[in-house]
């Protein structure tokens, strides 16, 4: 059972973004460093090791004069996600009821 | 490998989940302006009333042509005064939300704001329509219950979208609002106690609940 926990997920932070995002639509950096409690280059290249998976998009724009990248979860990586999930899952022992 | 406690682990991504889908930065001093402004309002109402009804003071009842009369000439004071509550209250309640905002460093207006709000508007808007028409209609009596009513009812919707408190605020404005609608001579007081004194009460708690704590280490 173990084998079916996802590598990528790992680590906390990001499976903390895979959190965020399987629950919201296009979430900005500066959201997502606040809600994990990361530092900017903690943060970044995790999110560039789950670009490089294809389980995140990111989206690069000007917010009036300031750039704002934010980030969303793609197909695979929702399914991903949801596997890991249901892998953790399996791994609590059921309550004798 | 390093393999957490998968419920510990479990409880960690809800929480997040949680967290970046509730519009936490809602601050308890909007209810509190929110409850104080309706205070004065409902005291502002009870004496045009008054005045209105003077030398007897329980006349304001339906069906009968002077009460009908009577509300006539109230009616356009009373909307005056319901849209001046309304303004001021909406105001100090965005103003102490976007304080906290400010000091929290969230965004107020991100995409948990953006849902909050929906979900709070779209309950909220029928309710004042279907309340202009009970005042055109000449049922005013009704006015008063249908507000707590559509108001709970748009708290309750809205709060899964954030603090926990809305929702006993929402439950306990729907109560209200149920037994305002069997007491119609009372309406004004059950509206002065929903918008007024809930208010300032779940406003108090959340205050003291998640911001005197957090501001003392700002």
């Amino acid at each position: 059972m173990i084998e079916q926990l996802n590598k990528a997920f790992e680590s906390r932070v990001r499976l903390g973004i895979m959190a965020v995002l399987a629950v919201n639509d296009w979430v900005d950096h500066s959201q997502l460093k606040e809600l994990l409690g990361v530092t900017d280059g903690n943060l970044a290249s995790h999110l560039a090791a789950l670009e490089e998976l294809k389980y995140v998009q990111v989206r690069k724009r000007f917010v009036g004069k300031r750039p704002n990248t934010s980030y969303k979860s793609t197909v695979t990586g929702a399914k991903a996600f949801k596997a890991h999930l249901e892998a953790i899952e399996r791994l609590i022992p059921k309550p004798n009821s | 490998m390093q393999h957490n406690d998968p419920s510990q682990e479990l409880a960690h991504i809800r929480g997040l989940m949680e967290r970046s889908t509730r519009f936490l930065s809602l601050s308890g001093l909007s209810g509190v302006i929110a409850g104080v402004v309706a205070l004065g309002g409902a005291t502002l109402a009870r004496f045009h009333i008054n005045e209105a009804l003077a030398p007897d003071t329980d006349a304001l009842t339906y069906g009968t042509a002077r009460g009908e009369a009577l509300f006539t000439d109230l009616r356009m004071t009373l909307i005056t005064d319901a849209g001046l509550v309304l303004f001021v209250a909406l105001l100090g309640a965005f103003w102490f939300t976007w304080r906290r905002s400010r000091k929290t460093g969230q965004y107020l207006w991100d995409a948990s704001a953006r849902r909050l709000m929906l979900n709070m508007l779209v309950p909220l808007s029928v309710g004042g329509i279907f309340c202009l028409a009970l005042f055109f209609y000449g049922l005013p009596g009704l006015v008063a219950p249908a507000t707590l009513v559509f108001y709970g009812l748009a708290l309750f919707n809205a709060s899964k979208y954030t603090l926990d408190e809305i929702r006993w605020l929402g439950v306990s404005e729907l109560l209200l609002g149920i037994v305002a609608l069997f007491w119609l001579e009372a309406g004004l007081l059950f509206w002065a106690i929903g918008f007024g004194v809930l208010h300032i009460f779940y406003g108090g708690l959340m205050y003291l609940r998640h911001e005197r704590g957090a501001e003392d280490n700002a």
